[in-house]
């Protein structure tokens, strides 16, 4: 077993699956030639050719469009949006034609589609967003946030398999940031389960992505002052695990719900809705959220740190739920 | 307020379950001296009377709260001026004022009395809508409950203000609801169970035809406010009329919810105390001159129960909800009578079984030393597994004793009386001897132990004590 940054494991997973099922193709935006905006591809093209690994033109449409017919005609496209901002693009195809081909026609559409996502490097409002929640709201779609590069590869792999399309989001800050034991050989990770991150039994943390990170710097913080913090890495949001976080819900009793995408609107809104109609009950404080506020990703580094979810403004919500 | 050098002593907490207190004495008057520490006032509470240290030095500036009077926990009693301090030029300089006077300024409320500052204009008339609320200083005021804490209380009966809160501004926490029944607190805390001694509503008693369609006013909204004044009942003629302390009124609760929770059952076996009246007679005077310790039969009884409580675990025992739960200690309640008839406290001795014969003697005169004077800790009272109750002194010889929740089992030790009975002499015959004899009584929770398993308890405690071996214990 070997210790991978969560890129590689990424770049590893694609490339086993690509060895092991000739249906699987990548396409997009220099992802052969140049090796991928980040080099997940790289070395991709010398090993399955250009026409398994194609260059495409500018035109997230036209990616997305094209592997949803590739799809239909029995392939397994891996199609990557060189920033998941651009994906807005591609609305219409995905949302249009995509999620709904398989309940109108009843034709599988298993198309992957890779949105390196996220802010935390100064990228500002056009590079740094996190756009998971429009698509959760979108029937048809599935969506895939992971937090570690075990689950990278496992998700990936799953993703590739599921039958229908998959937004597969992963986080550009966790890139070269995250490492850890990747198993070499083929693996998958069910979508729908969470993986409790730390246990705690004072209050709950339910994230996804690279917040699972900032909960758990907060979460030895507060370990320090006595607060025993249970972090809950939802792994995939479509379809989440609504099953492990009312567990944890019922422990603690007090959820802190956190994501880097902005307020309004964001699945937090959705984690909290849920917890306060199934488990009003349980609950001994407000549920909280902690977000992004409702603005674009600044330039600005000392902007983007305020706009961005910190390890202290985690530390104390939970603070502040603790002491409640 | 120009009061920041000014000590505030408050009523104290005594225990979680613990909601009031009685102001039973002033041991200072207003300007006398007081060190840090000093007993200051007596009070009592339904769990123990003890005596309150000064929280500081300085000068008993004012007392809030007189003897007699009944306040929440948290209540501000007294004030004391630190020395050195400026004493608020409004009062008249306390040092020989002799007798309590009333407070300076006679009209308001106790609500808030600390001075005003000496700069302040005279008399302002009464800023804050100053309510005619009790002499609380609002610091016990009802907080959120939330959901899920208003979920365990109804599911363990728990009154919640009853629980000590430590969330934000007091809150109960879940955290602390949890505690509260874990630790066996009451359910069907005081002021509900008071509620029954209420008269009855003024409305013309219901006759038995349905009301209509409304619906019935539940019992809980009926339980709202205990302070909600209660008509005085008068005395008739003849009659004497005194108010309930809060001890008596703790007594009264607990025994009577006790036999609202327990099937009490209670099994009566004849001791044959000779063995024992002998091994005293031979250690009273060595305990006496080695370790100052008087050797009572008490602590006989108690280490023989304790002897047989390891093979009957059931009568160490709690019913918590569906559990069953059993202690692998013993903690030792010793029902204590308070001079006078004026009640009755069950200190705890703490893990009773790690304590041989002089141990156990020892700690009984210990906590019942300290019940008759008052040095009680809430610690002392709290936590108890078994309970032994001694009216035998007086000459009783049967006793229905009722438990202490949430034990299961109450051991009565009766007079120990010269008796004669039928033995066998050394040749098998059947005689009549003159015998010390004593009779014990449990009562037990029917709900967890069964008859048979409750006398075969009280057999195995009578053989403990017929053929008492001191070595052994």
């Amino acid at each position: 077993v070997a210790e991978k940054t969560y890129l590689q494991a990424i770049s590893d997973g694609l490339r086993q699956e690509m060895r092991r099922d000739k249906r699987v193709f990548v396409i997009g935006e220099d992802v052969g030639v140049y090796g991928g905006a980040f080099k997940v591809t790289l070395g991709f093209q010398e090993e399955f050719g250009p026409w398994r690994v194609i260059d495409s033109p500018l035109s997230e449409t036209a990616i997305v469009g094209g592997c949803t017919g590739a799809a239909i005609m029995g392939l397994r496209p891996v199609a990557e949006m060189q920033f998941a901002d651009f994906i807005s693009c591609a609305w219409d195809q995905l949302v249009t034609v995509a999620a709904k081909q398989r309940y109108r026609a009843g034709t599988p559409v298993p198309i992957v589609v890779r949105l390196p996502s996220g802010g935390g490097f100064s990228g500002g409002p056009f590079h740094s967003q996190n756009p998971e929640s429009s698509f959760a709201h979108i029937p048809g779609l599935k969506v895939v946030c992971p937090a570690t590069p075990e689950d990278a590869k496992g998700l990936l792999v799953t993703a590739i398999e599921d039958p229908n399309p998959v937004l597969y989001f992963e986080h550009k800050h966790l890139y070269r940031r995250i490492k850890a034991e990747v198993p070499d050989e083929r693996y998958t990770t069910p979508f729908g389960q969470a993986r409790i991150h730390r246990e705690g039994d004072d209050v709950s943390v339910i994230t996804w992505g690279a917040m699972v990170w900032t909960a758990d710097e907060a979460a030895q913080q507060l370990e320090g002052d006595g607060v025993s913090v249970e972090i809950v890495d939802l792994r995939t949001l479509v379809p989440w695990d609504r099953k492990a976080v009312l567990e944890s819900v019922r422990k603690t009793s007090k959820v802190l719900v956190l994501h880097e995408d902005t307020h309004t609107g964001g699945f937090g809104g959705e984690i909290a809705a849920t917890i306060a109609e199934e488990s009003f009950e349980d609950l001994d404080a407000p549920v909280k959220r902690i977000t992004a506020p409702d603005a674009p990703v600044p330039f600005s580094p000392p902007l983007e740190k305020a706009f961005i979810p910190q390890v202290e403004d985690v530390a104390a919500g939970l603070r502040e739920l603790a002491e409640y | 307020m120009a009061t920041t050098s000014a000590i505030d002593v408050v009523m104290p907490q005594m225990g979680v379950s613990v909601s009031e207190g009685t102001i039973t004495k002033w041991l200072k008057q207003e300007g006398e001296q007081i060190a840090a520490d000093e007993p200051l006032l007596e009070i009592s509470t339904d769990k123990v009377d003890t005596e309150v240290p000064s929280p500081g030095e300085g000068v008993v500036q004012q007392i809030l709260v007189q003897e007699g009077e009944t306040v929440d926990v948290g209540t501000k009693l007294a004030v004391i001026v630190p020395a050195g301090a400026e004493a608020p030029a409004a009062e008249p300089p306390p040092a020989e004022a002799p007798a309590p006077e009333p407070p300076a300024e006679p009209q308001p409320p106790v609500e808030e009395t600390v001075p005003e500052p000496p700069a302040a204009p005279a008399q302002q008339p009464a800023p804050a809508p100053a309510e005619p609320a009790p002499a609380t200083d609002g610091a016990g005021e009802k907080t959120f409950v939330s959901p899920v804490v208003a979920r365990i209380a109804s599911e363990h009966g728990v009154d919640v203000s009853q629980v000590p809160g430590s969330g934000r501004g007091g809150r109960v926490t879940k955290k602390d609801i949890v505690a509260f029944v874990e630790a066996g607190a009451p359910t069907k805390a005081s002021p509900e169970a008071e509620a029954p001694a209420a008269p009855p509503p003024a409305e013309p008693a219901a006759p038995p035809t349905p009301p209509p369609a409304e619906p019935a006013p539940t019992p809980a909204a009926a339980a709202a406010p205990p302070a909600a004044a209660m008509p005085q009942p008068e005395a008739a003629a003849g009659e004497i009329l005194e108010p309930m302390n809060a001890m008596r009124r703790g007594i009264a609760e607990h025994m009577r919810r006790s036999l609202d929770t327990s099937a009490h059952v209670t099994t009566v076996f004849e001791i044959d105390l000779s063995k024992v009246v002998a091994i005293r007679k031979k250690l009273k005077p060595e305990y006496e001159q080695s370790y100052g310790v008087n050797l009572t039969y008490l602590a006989f009884i108690a280490r023989a129960t304790i002897e047989a409580i390891k093979n009957w675990p059931w009568l160490n025992a709690e019913i918590r909800g569906e559990q069953i739960v059993t202690k692998k200690y013993v903690n030792l309640g010793i029902a204590v009578a308070l001079e006078g008839g004026q009640g009755l406290i069950v200190p705890v001795i703490k893990n009773a079984e790690g304590l041989n014969l002089l141990g156990l003697a020892r700690g009984i005169v210990d906590i019942a030393d300290r019940a008759r004077n008052k040095k009680l800790t809430p610690d002392d009272v709290q936590g108890g597994t078994f309970t032994i109750t001694n009216p035998g002194g007086w000459g009783a010889i049967i006793g229905t004793p009722i438990i202490s929740q949430p034990q299961v089992a109450i051991l009565d030790v009766e007079a120990l009386v010269k008796r004669p009975v039928v033995v066998q002499d050394q040749s098998g015959e059947d005689v009549i001897a003159i015998r010390p004899m004593m009779n014990l009584c449990l009562s037990y929770d029917h709900r967890l132990v069964d008859g048979a398993y409750a006398a075969q308890f009280m057999k195995e405690l009578r053989e403990n004590l017929e053929s008492f071996d001191e070595s052994s214990y």
